[in-house]
């Protein structure tokens, strides 16, 4: 093997250079987004930073289901821990310092995904399902029942962050908790775009088609797998400390199993296994929810459901996934 | 004493009418491998009919449960026509977000037709009162929806073991693709299946209004429960869903008994622990 | 030379059927020994003892002198034995190069890294393309494998065991289904296997048996009926046996 021989082969790989534009493209979409919605919906930000906060959610899910092939109806028990961890260290423990706080919802969401993991791999398909709705509707009772830390069905009130960097005020009309939401997403999704190339991503891809070739090759598909839930869990903290924090209050529908299926509709309705597919599906859902839920919130679960089967009839890869489709069978028709 | 047998009673009627509602869930998933999240909505439109038959149409119990099954059935059918013929043999993912759908507009519409609110099926007085056993006297709807459930579960097994139609259907269960080659027209059994599925479902629905009330999140309430009974039972076993209902049954209505204070939150844990030690059911060959 | 791989006395029946019966064999480095027999003699559960994917009744498995027989499968590749599907099993949505990548990341034990990505780490993809272009893979390096030919496949399902540098290699079947023109190629790529590397080949083809074995083991109803030469097995009277009026017609064993 001659070195020029190599370099060539290295070269015509796709594009190490295409992914990193990609990337910064990703990145520039999201602050340009983030930036138009500040201009166009100026009294409407606390919905713009609850979309930020549901798409960490999304984006954590997805590491599970679409890059994995994790079927659980129960992942919003990692988004609701991460709240209510955030939200009980800043009642209970006088921990408001904004950052504090987040890291308290990032571990208490890891926390949750190791036990959520711990029990939903030990089983496969129905089973897993199964486990994955018994969990989330445990973990809500069981935040129902401790009212005495997370306020029962009255919702953990109370939550007064101080200033972030001890400098900007989380004013009346959202401004800080958008602008922190947004930064927090940025970061997230860049760390999530080297995870999911990393050699560990290419491992969960590598289980998600055959976890028996992976064992073959010497790899235990569970361990893995763990390992992503509790990242998965990080995430999803991220989210609901976010939530906490801008909110200020902590509510038990955090914990649901309408939240944890409803994710699992953004992520389809984006497309599974895409970043960026988990960021189109919140977006057009939660802005679809706003408009929809206003005027009537029994035709929203009608609508959500029409929505779910025409995704599934027609769009099965999402609305990113086919548009990416399209337009890379566009591009390479006139390349 | 008084309790341990109020207990039993109240676990065994609420185990029966678990089976009958779950049972057509547990062969149609062994039959056609569907994850179906949307059978409880079935079981849920069969109680709204016989509460609207019974209430508002002032008829007897016999023609509302009648209504309620025959009507369920012209519902689910082209359901199963139009949606669920997509998605045989479709990943699980696909079969679920489907499922979830048809329940989700399932219970906006029932939400927008029926209202919020429970509603009741009235009993005929035969079936009000109690049944006094000498030493003890039982709910006369107990005994009921207990003696609805074996039936259903005779008859169940009659079906499948001595008719041609259950040879049919358990040439299916065990190879769809060989039974189809022997002759068998697999997708008339799949409709017949679901059509017998899902008009067990409704008539769960009525027979159980009692400790199941009938409102719009009916579906996703008890999604778990009659999800989990399949898959501890095991998908197309009788015996193993019969089992996984009174076990079921029996945790739970214990529950409610002993701890009522701590909701449904010892009942998921036990859910959680039985799928846990037998991840392949109890009958090991769910799919 | 001590022995790389050695089986010991390993038995597993199902339901009363001794399924794999009193098996023991060793393997030095080196060895190219083919396992032929009948159907239903025992090969698959043979090989799922000895991969650690089924456990056996009583009996031991050793790999470089060391029992593995209470490590479960993964242990078991990571200690050095290796094998390939007799039915592909790569993963569809993914190219050449990652299979292989995968396979050396997993080897030196970073396949857990949350950050970095292959092509940029020089020293895995002149191992990637190494091996790819040994078995004639390079051009497609970066095709996805639902792109590539059946018989491409199989070389790469050769080229990921490889890659996990194995100290003891089980090919099931590494020629099935491949189409006979293409067979030529995967016959040069188990010609140009390691030489310290011990294989053994379990398949149906005997000429790919006789050309690339210098020791056949003939399994039949659970036990070793035969272990020697290629040259001897054909005129073994117990081989014949177990064969006639399935090879001895179709005129393959002369």
């Amino acid at each position: 093997m001659t070195m020029a021989a190599m370099n060539d082969a290295m070269t015509s790989a796709p594009g190490k250079g295409r992914k990193l534009g990609r990337d910064l493209a990703g990145l520039a979409a999201i602050l340009a987004l983030a930036v138009l919605g500040y201009f166009l919906f100026p009294n409407n930000l606390a919905l713009l930073t609850r979309i930020t906060a549901i798409a960490l959610l999304v984006l954590s899910l997805d590491l599970v289901t679409g890059y994995c092939g994790v079927a659980t109806l129960g992942h919003a028990a990692l988004f609701g821990s991460g709240a209510y961890a955030a939200g009980i260290a800043a009642v209970h423990f006088g921990i408001t310092d904004p950052l504090l706080m987040l890291a308290c919802g990032i571990l208490g969401g890891s926390l949750a995904g190791l036990v959520c993991g711990v029990v939903i791999l030990r089983a496969h398909g129905l089973p897993q399902l199964v486990l994955s709705i018994a969990l989330i509707h445990l973990f809500h009772e069981f935040a129902n029942k401790a009212s005495s830390w997370t306020g029962g069905s009255d919702g953990l009130a109370g939550i007064a962050p101080d200033p972030l960097l001890g400098h900007f005020e989380f004013d009346l009309w959202g401004r800080t908790a958008y602008v922190f939401g947004i930064v927090l997403l940025a970061v997230v999704f860049t760390i999530l775009r080297l995870i999911v190339r990393s050699p560990f991503g290419m491992l969960c891809r590598g289980i998600k088609e055959d976890p028996i070739r992976i064992r073959a090759m010497g790899a235990s598909p569970k361990l893995a797998l763990m390992k992503m839930y509790v990242i998965s869990g990080a995430v999803a903290g991220t989210g609901g400390a976010l939530n906490a924090i801008s909110t200020q209050v902590v509510g038990l529908d955090s914990l649901s199993f309408t939240l944890s299926a409803e994710s699992l509709v953004m992520l389809v309705l984006g497309g599974t296994g895409s970043l960026f597919g988990a960021l189109t599906g919140t977006i057009v859902f939660m802005f679809f929810e706003d408009l929809v839920s206003a005027a009537n919130p029994f035709h929203w679960l009608t609508m959500v459901g029409a929505l779910l089967i025409a995704v599934v009839l027609f769009a099965p890869k999402g609305l990113y996934g086919t548009v990416a489709g399209l337009v890379s069978r566009w591009w390479g028709t006139f390349r | 004493m008084q309790t341990v047998f109020s207990i039993a009673v109240d676990a065994l009627a609420y185990g029966m009418v678990l089976f009958v509602i779950s049972i057509g869930l547990s062969v149609t998933m062994g039959l056609m491998r569907v994850v179906n999240l949307a059978h409880g909505a079935f079981a849920m439109i069969g109680g709204y009919i016989a509460s609207y038959a019974a209430r508002d149409l002032g008829l007897g119990f016999g023609f509302a449960v009648l209504f309620a099954v025959f009507g369920t059935i012209a519902i689910a059918v082209p359901i199963e026509r139009l949606l669920y013929r997509r998605i045989y043999g479709a990943p699980e993912l696909t079969q679920v977000l489907m499922t979830i759908g048809i329940t989700f507009c399932i219970i906006g519409i029932a939400n927008y037709v029926f209202g919020p609110t429970l509603k009741t099926v009235p009993l005929p007085a035969a079936l009000q009162g109690s049944v006094d056993l000498g030493f003890r006297s039982i709910a006369t709807h107990r005994i009921f929806a207990i003696l609805c459930g074996l039936s259903v579960a005779v008859a169940l097994w009659y079906l499948i073991e001595k008719t041609a139609f259950g040879v049919k259907l358990r040439a299916a269960v065990d190879n769809a693709a060989m039974a189809a080659a022997l002759g068998v027209r697999t997708e008339i059994v799949y409709a017949v299946s679901f059509a017998v599925a899902v008009g067990l479902a409704a008539l769960g629905g009525v027979v159980g209004a009692e400790l199941l009330p009938v409102e719009p999140y009916y579906a996703l309430r008890y999604m778990v429960t009659f999800l989990v009974v399949v898959s501890v039972g095991g998908a197309g076993s009788i015996p193993g869903a019969l089992v996984a209902c009174l076990l079921l049954g029996g945790i739970d209505t214990a529950g409610r008994y002993l701890m009522p204070e701590f909701g449904e939150f010892f009942f998921y844990l036990a859910v959680i622990a039985i799928v846990c030690v037998f991840p392949r059911g109890l009958a090991g060959r769910t799919r | 030379m001590s022995a790389i791989f050695e089986v010991r006395n390993l038995k597993r029946s199902f339901g009363g059927l001794a399924v794999t019966n009193d098996i023991s064999l060793a393997m030095a480095p080196g060895d190219r020994v083919a396992l032929i027999g009948p159907n239903g003699a025992g090969k698959t559960t043979f090989v799922n003892l000895v991969t650690g994917n089924l456990a056996p009744d009583s009996g031991d498995v050793l790999i470089g002198g060391d029992s593995v027989t209470r490590i479960d499968a993964i242990g078991r590749v990571r200690r050095g034995l290796v094998r390939s599907f007799q039915v592909t099993r790569l993963f569809q949505e993914m190219t050449p190069a990652e299979h292989v990548a995968l396979a050396v990341l997993q080897r030196d034990g970073r396949s857990g890294r949350l950050f970095g990505h292959f092509l940029a780490m020089p020293e895995v993809m002149a191992e990637v393309a190494e091996l790819l272009g040994k078995l004639g893979l390079r051009e497609l390096m970066h095709r996805r494998v639902s792109e590539i030919a059946y018989g491409q496949q199989r070389l790469l399902e050769i080229a990921v065991a490889l890659a996990l540098k194995p100290k003891v290699l089980l090919l099931d079947e590494p020629a099935a289904g491949v189409p006979q023109s293409d067979t030529g190629r995967i016959e040069q790529a188990l010609a140009d296997l390691p030489a310290d590397l011990a294989v053994l080949m379990i398949e149906h083809d005997m000429d790919l048996v006789f050309r690339f074995a210098r020791r056949v083991i003939v399994l039949a109803a659970g036990t070793i009926i035969f272990d020697g030469s290629p040259s001897e097995v054909t005129k073994n009277p117990r081989v014949r046996e177990a064969y006639l009026g399935s090879y001895a017609n179709a005129g393959h064993a002369a």
